[in-house]
């Protein structure tokens, strides 16, 4: 599942992130911002028109991504062990 | 520069408190200017430690990681690096880290721990994670980290004095220096997980008042009211609280110059004084009241935490007309003056977006317009109420902000369907959690904004009020002339030749003569007008000289044409610094000349069919 895809309020865990093309530095950046694997995500607002950009809950900070950003990582949702 | 002088680079993620740290430390000891050869700005301070040692602080640009995107990211890597050209490698990084988000910050400090130099660690904001109830183990985390970690609150009195005692120490010893590949920067994160395991407890990720901030701030319908209502305000206040400071310089200068002019015999400098120094100079200093208003909502909003919010509701909308939630931010700083938000769209990380938001800047309405829109407003609009609660005066103000900004959007539209590059380019924005802004960190912004207007209107603005009283005073008229004294000065000759351009938008020569000096800086626009309509006559007020001499449909059409028309001369000056291409100044005066004349045109000649 896509973190795009992800409903509002779900808790998901990040799965790695995806280079839309070769040396995608917008994929770098969302790595270096903490999305890499098993780092538990939240969509906790989406935007006002047309649900897009989304903010995404990842770790104490708020980042705001646009859809086709958010469609970069990877997620799955695990259930509760 | 004496032995005992330190150089500390001061660095961090964005919103780690780096500037209210780098303010309690220097004070008002700052200096501010810009890198060689580029714009992003270069803020340096100074501080003498108890032991007596100077110690000079550079305030670097924020930044998330060494894999730089933007220019001033790669700044803050080369400074640090010691690779940037000219600047001496600090002696000492002081590597600041938000106490309540350690998550995404202290990576960074273990990018910046790889360089192979002394590092300090500032574990600031210790007083929220305290009342979040997040504790951390500090001597753990110090020794773990390998780096001698303090704790620091940026904005409370004294909240720098174990970062103060520790700098002013022994430099401590540097870590061996770490290559920097793909494979150990993925193992940075998962360092900082066991980091955070053994070291940190947090019971809750967030702080419960920003959710619920947020609950209502981005919520589809009432965030978009919120900021309506917000953005609304800020307009009204210029006009309310700047408008009666604005009326009381006037009025004193108008008393100087009065009182000056005692002192002196009549003749041509007794004229210069009275009316070109003091009568020009009191009429545009008379709006900074109003600018710094502006300004102080905008840096309130901005240390708030604010203003991400509102990039994050417009993003959409910004996108649909080529640009993005970013852009926002410099083109709100355009409202204050042009200048200062193209030269903060360098944190736009897209070149196109970048260019589009430079392009579009000069669109959003100055303060330097202001004197403008006040004075044709005050001469020719009722003071009536409108709806029993809004001044219709102020509702005019907000329709040309609002034309602005309608217009901006319909060239960004044009341009995002007439360029080559469709490609995608990223938003990835924090939300910083909210804070109250500091008297402090406010009062230093708002001086050094004031200071670059101030700078930019005794220069320019003397000058050409000088200039202006010059050629609309010589040559003399020649004995037994009829007319008044500046239909025979140079002035009068090129506002006669100019007035045939305007003719079509209603312009007479003496507006067409004002147009000149505005090309250099707007608001001298009014100290021109003043000067061709005072000169040698005995009118009390610039106001009624106008509402006497110029028709209601040439006012509005003088209000439209300087919602759209070309930049100043510096902005144009800008403009080529920042996109390093006269061809993007050629486009941009082009364009806006053609948009004012058009939109001007067309208001002229409907309100004079209408009046």
């Amino acid at each position: 599942m896509r973190l795009s895809e992800l409903p509002k309020g779900s808790p998901a865990v990040v799965d790695g992130v995806d280079d839309a093309h070769a040396a995608d530095p917008i994929a770098q950046r969302l790595r270096d911002l903490g999305f890499v694997d098993g780092e538990p995500v939240r969509v906790v607002a989406i935007g006002p028109m047309g649900g897009d950009p989304v903010l995404i809950q990842i770790g104490s900070t708020r980042f705001a991504l646009r859809r086709a950003e958010a469609a970069r990582v990877n997620v799955r949702i695990e259930v509760a062990a | 520069m004496s032995a005992s002088t330190l150089k500390i680079a001061l660095v961090g993620n964005p919103n780690c408190g780096k500037t209210a740290l780098f303010n309690q430390l220097t004070g008002g000891r700052q200096k501010v200017a810009n890198y060689a050869g580029v714009t992003v700005e270069r803020k340096e301070g100074r501080f003498t430690a108890p032991s007596g040692r100077v110690l000079q602080l550079l305030d670097l640009p924020g930044t998330y990681s060494f894999e730089a995107n933007s220019p001033d990211e790669q700044i803050t890597r080369d400074v640090c690096a010691g690779t940037y050209p000219g600047e001496a490698p600090p002696d000492l990084i002081v590597c600041v880290a938000d106490a309540t988000n350690l998550r995404l910050h202290l990576r960074f400090v273990l990018e910046v721990k790889r360089l192979g130099r002394p590092v300090v660690l500032a574990l600031n904001m210790m007083d929220t994670a305290r009342q979040r109830g997040i504790v951390i183990d500090v001597p753990q985390l110090q020794e773990r980290l390998g780096l001698p970690v303090v704790e620091t609150i940026a904005v409370k009195r004294g909240g720098a004095k174990a970062l103060i005692e520790r700098v002013d120490g022994e430099v401590p010893a540097a870590a061996p220096a770490q290559t920097d590949d793909a494979a150990s920067r993925a193992d940075l994160h998962a360092q900082v997980r066991e980091l955070l395991a053994a070291t940190v407890t947090m019971p809750r990720a967030t702080a419960a008042i920003d959710d619920a901030l947020d609950r209502w701030t981005l919520h589809p319908v009432f965030g978009l009211m919120i900021l309506a209502v917000v953005m609304f305000l800020v307009f009204q206040a210029v006009y309310s609280l700047g408008k009666p400071m604005t009326d009381l310089i006037g009025d004193g200068f108008g008393w100087m110059g009065e009182q000056a002019a005692t002192l002196m015999s009549a003749g041509p400098l007794q004229s210069l004084v009275t009316d070109g120094l003091f009568g020009g100079i009191g009429t545009v200093l008379g709006f900074l009241p109003e600018i710094l208003v502006l300004f102080l909502f905008i840096i309130v909003l901005e240390e708030s935490g604010y203003l991400p919010r509102a990039a994050f509701l417009l993003d959409r909308l910004m996108l649909s007309v080529g640009l993005t939630g970013r852009s926002f931010i410099p083109l709100l700083s355009s409202f204050a003056c042009a200048i200062p938000g193209i030269m903060g769209t360098r944190s736009i990380q897209d070149p196109r977006d970048r260019l589009a938001t430079i392009l579009i800047a000069p669109l959003m309405t100055c303060s330097a317009r202001l004197p403008v829109y006040a004075l044709l407003i005050g001469a020719f609009i009722p003071t009536r109420r409108v709806f029993g609660v809004f001044n219709l005066q102020g509702v005019v103000l907000f329709a040309l902000y609002l034309a602005g900004i309608l217009g901006a959007m319909a060239v960004g539209w044009v341009m995002k369907h007439i360029r080559r590059d469709k490609s995608e380019h990223a938003l990835l924005m924090e939300l910083p959690s909210y804070r109250l802004p500091k008297v402090r960190d406010v009062a230093i912004g708002l001086y050094e904004r004031g200071a670059i207007f101030m700078k930019r209107l005794t220069g320019v603005i003397l000058g050409l009020t000088v200039l202006m009283w010059f050629i609309s005073t010589f040559p003399s008229p020649p004995a037994g002339a009829t007319g008044p004294a500046i239909e025979y000065s140079f002035a009068g000759y090129i506002g006669r030749a100019l007035q045939y351009v305007f003719a079509p938008i209603g312009f007479n020569w003496q507006i067409s003569l004002a147009l000149i000096p505005a090309f250099a800086a707007r608001e001298t626009a009014v100290a021109a007008l003043a000067t061709v309509y005072l000169v040698g006559g005995e009118a009390s007020g610039l106001g009624q000289a106008l509402a006497g001499q110029i028709s209601l449909a040439s006012a509005l059409s003088l209000l439209v044409w300087f919602a759209y028309a070309p930049q100043c001369m510096s902005t144009l000056a800008v403009i080529r610094r920042e996109t390093d291409s006269w061809r993007n100044v050629a486009i941009s005066f082009g364009y806006m000349f053609v948009l004012a004349y058009a939109a001007s045109f067309v208001v002229y000649q409907v309100a004079r069919a209408l009046t």
